[in-house]
């Protein structure tokens, strides 16, 4: 779950504000992601794609690589592309070509990925960021994912249940000029596959995997620098770190007058620093050639129409309408809509209030309580321990004048803490607000005889005191009594005094 | 008559007609098969216990088939299956050592139609290793004795298959044919081979050599027996993507319509091209006799002979070596002892993931294969890519289009199978260039995809079968089958002469 809550200055930013290397040097930064596609079986076997089962229960000879056996497209997975690659308002190509690529390790079945090399799906695409700024999208191709290895003490494990899996791979332009920037990208494209229902975007679990390349050079400079890429990173907030160590790190060497060496790093999140992976990919020569045992891929214009026709809601279309549907701002569309899942939540509480309070209201307490405790306690966004329909009944009861505001938050508590519906919270601890006139007129004629000098105080012209006594007011009910009753009363009531 | 040279269809009637058993067929071939498949060292996997309850198994579905009304097209039909396809548990070599120990846990997608169609199957067939070579000499099983002659090849890889078929241990086989592999060995032992086109048979469960080369294709004693194999195991699979649409109609059919009609030129109105570059030196001139007289004979059928030309013919081999190489070194990467198969260290002491790599493959794999895959990945690599495998693409299109152009002209065309009759086991192993021309006239076909079929057509002075090619374009079985069955018929070499074995 990102973090929503704004105006926290980021790491980078941070960074940034403290280092003059990034006076001098301009980073580039290119982004690579691989999503795992939400389809019901692998890219080209019928083996379930479901996440948890035991070690290699999830596998068939074919996406085994036993001896004879031939791969069969999973249209849903290209169904899936096409979905992203309108999305990003690419150029889809209507002949793509699958392509081994070749080398040797446990956890890649055949000894080839089959995946998609000279001839990608789909090409020039974009992604637009929050100020406007568009970041290029080079391609999106399909490919299969290999197992898993485990390493023990004196062997190796290897889980293939994994092996097969569909995978895009969408590899951005080195647009991207900034850590934040990065991030928000990221954050944007995943944001975008959970739109379109094709992808996860778990990055802990792996169905959203980041790989940064990242380079600098002296600003105003058209030449590229060499690159470094960083692999295997696992929250936003390491990617932004990464990327900001690993420019530091490249301008220190080019400072002391040494040369960036193009190599392969991992992030050690613990130290904060980027180091060399140890394995020998680098050298790697694939030897890709188009996949003689399959056809290449025709995508037709009519099966683009059908997609099209069917593409879930896009966030940004989606923001809009939250605008002029629900009267919010800009601010509250966005970050309402920023997930799919707030987003359903948010209209389900909306339909269940049935107008019993504004829309507003209804945002503003998603934004603020319902999110704030999502963050806290990691609760998952389609079940979440309080329901809209939990939310809708308190939102309901502040409506109708059962409670207050201020109430209805310590009743929001007790729902968090201990469970339960806001109505028997309410009966249960005698929440039920008080509105009655006569009580209230006597509470407030009792605090005002009792407190002379803020009395004259206040008629003298210091307004501030009546949330003094507002407060006294309150306290005497134990916060129960309606609020704007009792402002009401109190101001009467001073009003008769004044004159 | 011999029981053991009735042809499959007669096998199946004897059958469908209750005057023959399942078993009894089975029985009788397996027993007369013993001593012949030492001899002659036709098969990798032989037991007359998988023969006997793969019989009974067969005889319960053709006496259910019965009961509804159905006729098995290969009821009883005893089939040899070469060892780089699929039958679930049994062994599945490919000729290598690399297999030691699998079972496959699928049937491939040919062998499941024969199932259906109430075949038995006799064992694996012996073959050169992962279907490289042109004489059942690189095989880790040994080397497979033609039963004309045992100190001669029977030519490759599917010579386990075509020795079997020829020295009658079964009227039926099955082979793969990747650059000649059905043809060749089909050609040296005097039996009848079909490579059909590219995409009629699914490829699944067949090992892969060649994926863009690969067919599986039928060995028999007849055109006819052929004919009838291919249209059990041809049709689309959904599980083969490069599985063509099935094809309308029985072969089978066909031809029992043409042994009707008795005419005395039934080949009145066929155009055959005999291709021009396949007379040139190189060719044993016992063959080129053979080959022109069986030429003549067409003619005299009501052929309408011509002369024709494919210029690029020649870039054959080295397209060929270069693209079923390639394709090879990637197909044979999964053999790795992660999964299956061998497994071995080099030092038991230091389990090293690069070790266990290089010591299963180099010790697994023999010779040839290996020296494939080194040929393979060089012309993958980078840098050469575009020199050599990119090229040979091309090439190959340059090639099938020559092939094109002349069916323009001709409907079929008309090749010797091979330059050579059999030659000496041991005499071009030492050779490898002199062995890869064995596959000369054959090897265009797989480059192009179109169908093309060996027929025996006479002996050489020392007896040994020399065999003639036809060829047509894609999908045009029906003219391929009705040429090679008339010649057949009015020449019936398959019932002359009879290996001594």
């Amino acid at each position: 779950m990102s973090n929503l809550q704004s105006g926290t200055i980021s790491a980078s930013q941070a960074a940034e504000a403290s280092n003059p290397i990034f006076a001098k040097y301009e980073p580039v930064i290119g982004l690579e992601v691989h999503c795992q596609l939400k389809t019901k079986s692998k890219l080209f076997c019928s083996c379930s794609t479901e996440f948890g089962a035991l070690p290699n229960n999830n596998t068939c000879p074919i996406c085994l690589g036993h001896p004879g056996v031939l791969p069969v497209l999973n249209e849903d997975a290209v169904n899936f592309a096409i979905r992203l690659a309108l999305a990003i308002n690419a150029q889809l190509n209507p002949v793509s070509v699958f392509s081994r690529k070749q080398y040797f390790y446990p956890d890649l079945p055949k000894g080839y990925q089959i995946t998609q090399y000279d001839l990608p799906y789909c090409i020039k695409g974009k992604l637009v960021l929050s100020d406007g700024k568009q970041i290029g999208i080079t391609r999106a191709h399909l490919e299969e994912d290999a197992g898993k290895n485990v390493h023990g003490d004196k062997s190796s494990y290897v889980d293939l249940n994994r092996a097969g899996i569909p995978l895009i791979e969408i590899v951005s332009e080195p647009d991207i000029r900034h850590p934040a920037e990065a991030a928000e990208y990221l954050k944007k494209l995943r944001s975008l596959v959970r739109h379109l229902e094709i992808c996860d975007g778990n990055l802990e679990e792996g169905s959203f995997r980041c790989d940064a390349n990242v380079s600098i050079r002296p600003r105003g400079s058209e030449k590229f620098g060499t690159r470094a890429e960083i692999k295997n990173l696992n929250s936003f907030k390491n990617i932004e770190r990464a990327i900001t160590y690993e420019i530091i790190r490249q301008a220190d060497i080019l400072e002391s007058g040494g040369k960036v060496i193009q190599q392969t790093l991992q992030f050690d999140a613990a130290s904060g620093k980027t180091t060399p992976m140890r394995s020998k990919e680098e050298s790697h020569d694939y030897r890709y050639f188009p996949e003689p045992d399959l056809r290449p891929l025709n995508i037709s214009s009519e099966r683009i129409s059908f997609v099209q026709s069917n593409l879930p809601e896009l966030p940004e279309k989606m923001a809009e309408r939250f605008k002029s549907q629900f009267d919010l701002n800009d601010y509250d569309a966005r970050v309402l809509t920023s997930e799919k899942e707030l987003a359903l939540f948010f209209e389900d509480v909306v339909k269940k209030v049935a107008n019993k309070v504004s829309y507003k209201i209804v945002a503003n307490w998603v934004l603020s309580e319902f999110l704030r405790e999502v963050n806290a306690r990691d609760w998952s966004l389609t079940n979440p321990p309080v329901t809209s329909g939990h939310l809708a009944q308190l939102l309901q009861l502040i409506g109708e004048g059962t409670i207050s505001g201020k109430i209805a938050k310590t009743v929001f508590e007790e729902m968090v803490e201990q469970g339960g519906w806001p109505e028997e919270i309410v009966k249960a601890k005698g929440l039920v607000q008080v509105s009655d006139n006569k009580l209230i007129e006597e509470t407030v004629a009792k605090v005002i005889a009792e407190n002379p000098e803020q009395l004259s105080q206040l008629l003298a012209g210091r307004d501030k005191l009546m949330g003094f006594f507002v407060g006294q007011i309150m306290k005497l009910s134990d916060g129960k009594f309606n609020p704007a009753m009792v402002n009401k009363v109190l101001k009467e009531k001073l009003d008769a005094l004044r004159k | 008559m011999d029981p053991f040279k009735k042809q499959a269809y007669e096998i199946a009637q004897d059958v469908n007609e209750g005057k023959a058993t399942v078993t009894e067929v089975a029985e009788a071939y397996s027993r007369r098969a013993t001593s012949l498949i030492q001899q002659l060292n036709t098969h990798i996997y032989w037991s007359e216990e998988q023969i006997k309850n793969h019989s009974l198994l067969q005889a319960d579905r053709c006496a259910n088939a019965k009961k509804n009304g159905q006729k098995l097209p290969l009821a009883g039909v005893p089939i040899v299956i070469k060892d780089n396809i699929c039958v679930k548990d049994l062994p599945l070599t490919c000729a290598s050592k690399i297999l030691d120990g699998y079972k496959p846990v699928y049937n491939a997608t040919v062998i499941e139609k024969l199932e259906a169609a109430g075949a038995v199957f006799f064992g694996k067939a012996n073959l050169d290793e992962f279907a490289m070579g042109s004489s059942n000499e690189n095989s880790a099983y040994g080397v497979v004795k033609n039963p004309w002659d045992k100190e001669y090849v029977p030519g490759g890889s599917s010579g386990g298959s075509a020795a079997a078929v020829a020295a009658a241990i079964a009227p039926t086989a099955l082979g793969s044919d990747t650059g000649g592999s059905v043809r060749q060995p089909a050609s040296f032992c005097g039996v009848v081979g079909f490579k059909p086109t590219y995409g009629s048979v699914s490829r699944y469960g067949l090992v892969a050599f060649g994926s863009s080369l690969d067919q599986i294709g039928p060995i028999c004693r007849t055109v006819r027996d052929t004919a009838l194999i291919y249209d059990v195991i041809g049709g689309h699979d959904p599980k083969d993507s490069t599985s063509a649409v099935s094809r309308q109609g029985s072969l089978d059919d066909m031809l029992k319509k043409i042994e009707i009609a008795n005419e005395s030129r039934p080949l009145a109105g066929l155009k055959i091209g005999v291709v021009k570059e396949s007379f040139q030196e190189g060719l044993d001139s016992e063959v080129g006799l053979s080959v022109k007289t069986a030429i003549q004979k067409l003619e005299s059928l009501g052929a309408q002979i011509s002369e024709v030309s494919l210029p690029t013919i020649s870039y054959s081999i080295a397209t060929y070596y270069i693209i079923a190489t390639a394709e090879a070194s990637s197909n044979l990467s999964r053999y790795d002892g992660v999964r299956y198969g061998l497994r071995k260290f080099s030092d038991p002491q230091k389990y090293s993931l690069e070790d266990m790599y290089i010591t299963s493959r180099s010790e697994g794999f023999g010779r040839e294969v290996k020296q494939r895959i080194m040929l393979g990945a060089y012309a993958l690599s980078s840098g050469y890519y575009d020199a050599y495998f990119h090229k040979a693409t091309r090439a190959r299109q340059m090639i099938t289009n020559d092939f094109k152009k002349a069916f323009m002209n001709v409907d079929l065309l008309v090749t010797p199978t091979a330059p050579t009759t059999a030659f000496k086991i041991g005499q071009k192993v030492d050779d490898p260039l002199s062995m890869y021309l064995n596959d000369i006239y054959t090897i265009g076909v797989n480059l192009a995809g179109i169908p093309a079929i060996s027929i025996p057509c006479g002996y050489s002075s020392k007896g040994l079968p020399v065999g003639l090619q036809l060829m047509a374009n894609n999908f045009n079985d029906e003219l391929l089958f009705k040429g090679a069955f008339c010649y057949e018929q009015s020449t019936k070499w398959y019932n002359q002469r009879f290996p001594s074995c």
